[in-house]
């Protein structure tokens, strides 16, 4: 069982996106309505999505 | 990298807030909707229907209804929340202005008409729990900053947890959920995949939560910071027998502040004015400015206008951490998404405390299990 080691970019680099993402959507309803709200919501709905999906998917192949 | 000691700064923090932060995040599900949930099932309190342009009346004939309803009361706040109760002036009285300063005797009075529609008794019920359970589990300021402090480890926790995602992950591809190996490992992968989707949010509603059980230590600053810089010439007269109008110092601090909307009136000699002044808070019309109070200090007697400043940024910093840590913010959407965010934590604590409780180890064998991405458990089970 070979597997290579990952960097730490390849480790952190989709939790960063989902965190500035998250950051994005906090901030964005602060600074105004509409638009702004419509943006939190895709934003921080996205790492939600995420998480639920990685979980909640059935396996496609047995764990490693 | 020191795994070991980093393992051992998120084992404790974790352990010591884990207890507190399901119950704040369980009793918090609720409060989230706290404005549905009153609209919903609360007796909902309508202002009589009128002409929409109907006038304001004077404010002192609201103060005078106030007071005849309750005639051995002083008054020591008026509100206004329009977007959730227009028309309507929630007036809090008390036996004296001296008096403990949970004690509120609400009356609400049309603020077009000046007559009473209301004297709701106290807050009680399923809410009303929950919110202190949130708040101080009813144990007064020791226990607002003791649940500040569980904030506090919780933040801790959480950048510990980041740390130690790094050498767990090395050889495994993000998201992996192994489900068929055996049930630690399921749930350790689970735990790493929430806590690491919801790291933002979760350091904000935390690290907001602690600066909220601040908000007492920061009224205090402020009076006798800011506060008595604008009030040091009232410094040594008594408090004055008689009081003039407040419909003049709503008017006079109208006049005085760019943000138009009222928020609160703090009548002389409450917490939040000095014993001389109406405090007349105004704020904005856009998400931070309604926010951000600002106070013109009205001169009781006089009805002159005394002196208006923004907050200092300690007070600010705690006014824009409310809504960043309610999520009242953004509609509905954001409410929802807020409650989703809330139970993906619930499952990162659950599933830490099953970590924790699963099996007995080593902390040797615990550290070897995060640096080999779980395996070390699985080769076993």
């Amino acid at each position: 069982m070979k597997v290579e080691r990952r960097t730490l970019w390849q480790i952190f680099r989709v939790p960063l996106v989902l965190g500035l993402l998250s950051l994005l959507g906090l901030i964005s309803a602060l600074v105004g309505d509409g638009g702004y709200d419509v943006l939190s919501w895709v934003t921080l709905g996205t790492p939600l999505a995420v998480g639920g999906w990685y979980w909640l998917r059935r396996q496609a192949r047995s764990g490693r | 990298m020191n795994v070991k000691l980093w393992f051992l700064i998120h084992k404790w923090t974790s352990l010591i807030c884990t207890v507190f932060l399901l119950m704040l995040c369980i009793t918090g599900l609720p409060l989230i909707f706290h404005e549905e949930i009153e609209h919903e099932f609360g007796e909902q309190l309508v202002a009589p229907e009128m002409p929409a342009d109907t006038p304001a009346a004077n404010l002192d004939a609201v103060a005078t209804a106030a007071k005849q309803q309750r005639p051995d009361d002083v008054i020591r706040y008026m509100f206004w929340d329009p977007a959730n109760h227009p028309h309507q002036v929630l007036v809090i009285m008390a036996s004296a202005l001296d008096a403990p300063p949970d004690e509120a005797n609400a009356v609400i009075v049309d603020e077009r008409t000046a007559q009473v529609l209301d004297t709701p008794p106290p807050d009680e019920g399923f809410m009303h729990i929950m919110f202190k359970l949130h708040v101080d589990m009813f144990a007064g300021l020791p226990g607002m900053l003791f649940l500040g402090f569980m904030g506090l480890l919780f933040v801790v926790a959480i950048v510990s947890g980041v740390v130690l995602y790094a050498p767990f992950m090395r050889k495994l591809d993000f998201g992996v959920v192994r489900k068929q190996r055996s049930p630690r490992l399921k749930w350790l992968d689970v735990h790493n995949l929430l806590g690491v989707v919801t790291i933002v949010w979760a350091l904000v509603v935390g690290f907001t939560g602690t600066i909220n059980t601040l908000s007492q230590i920061v009224l205090y600053i402020w009076q006798q910071d800011q506060m008595a810089e604008m009030t040091a010439a009232y410094k040594d007269l008594p408090p004055p027998d008689q009081i003039g109008s407040v419909q003049a110092a709503k008017a006079v601090s109208l006049a005085a502040v760019p943000q138009q909307k009222l928020h609160l009136i703090a009548w002389p000699g409450t917490q939040f004015s000095s014993p001389h002044h109406y405090a007349v808070f105004l704020k904005g019309t856009t998400p931070v400015t309604s926010r951000l109070l600002q106070p013109a200090l009205v001169d009781a007697v006089t009805g002159e206008l005394t002196d208006t400043r923004e907050m200092p940024w300690y007070v600010k910093t705690l006014f824009l951490s409310q809504p960043l840590h309610f999520g009242d913010y953004g509609g509905l959407p954001l409410k929802i998404i807020w409650t989703l965010l809330d139970i993906l934590t619930i499952v990162v604590l659950g599933s830490g405390l099953y970590l924790w409780l699963g099996r007995k180890s080593t902390v040797a064998r615990r550290v070897e299990e995060v640096k080999s991405g779980g395996l070390i458990e699985a080769v076993e089970s």
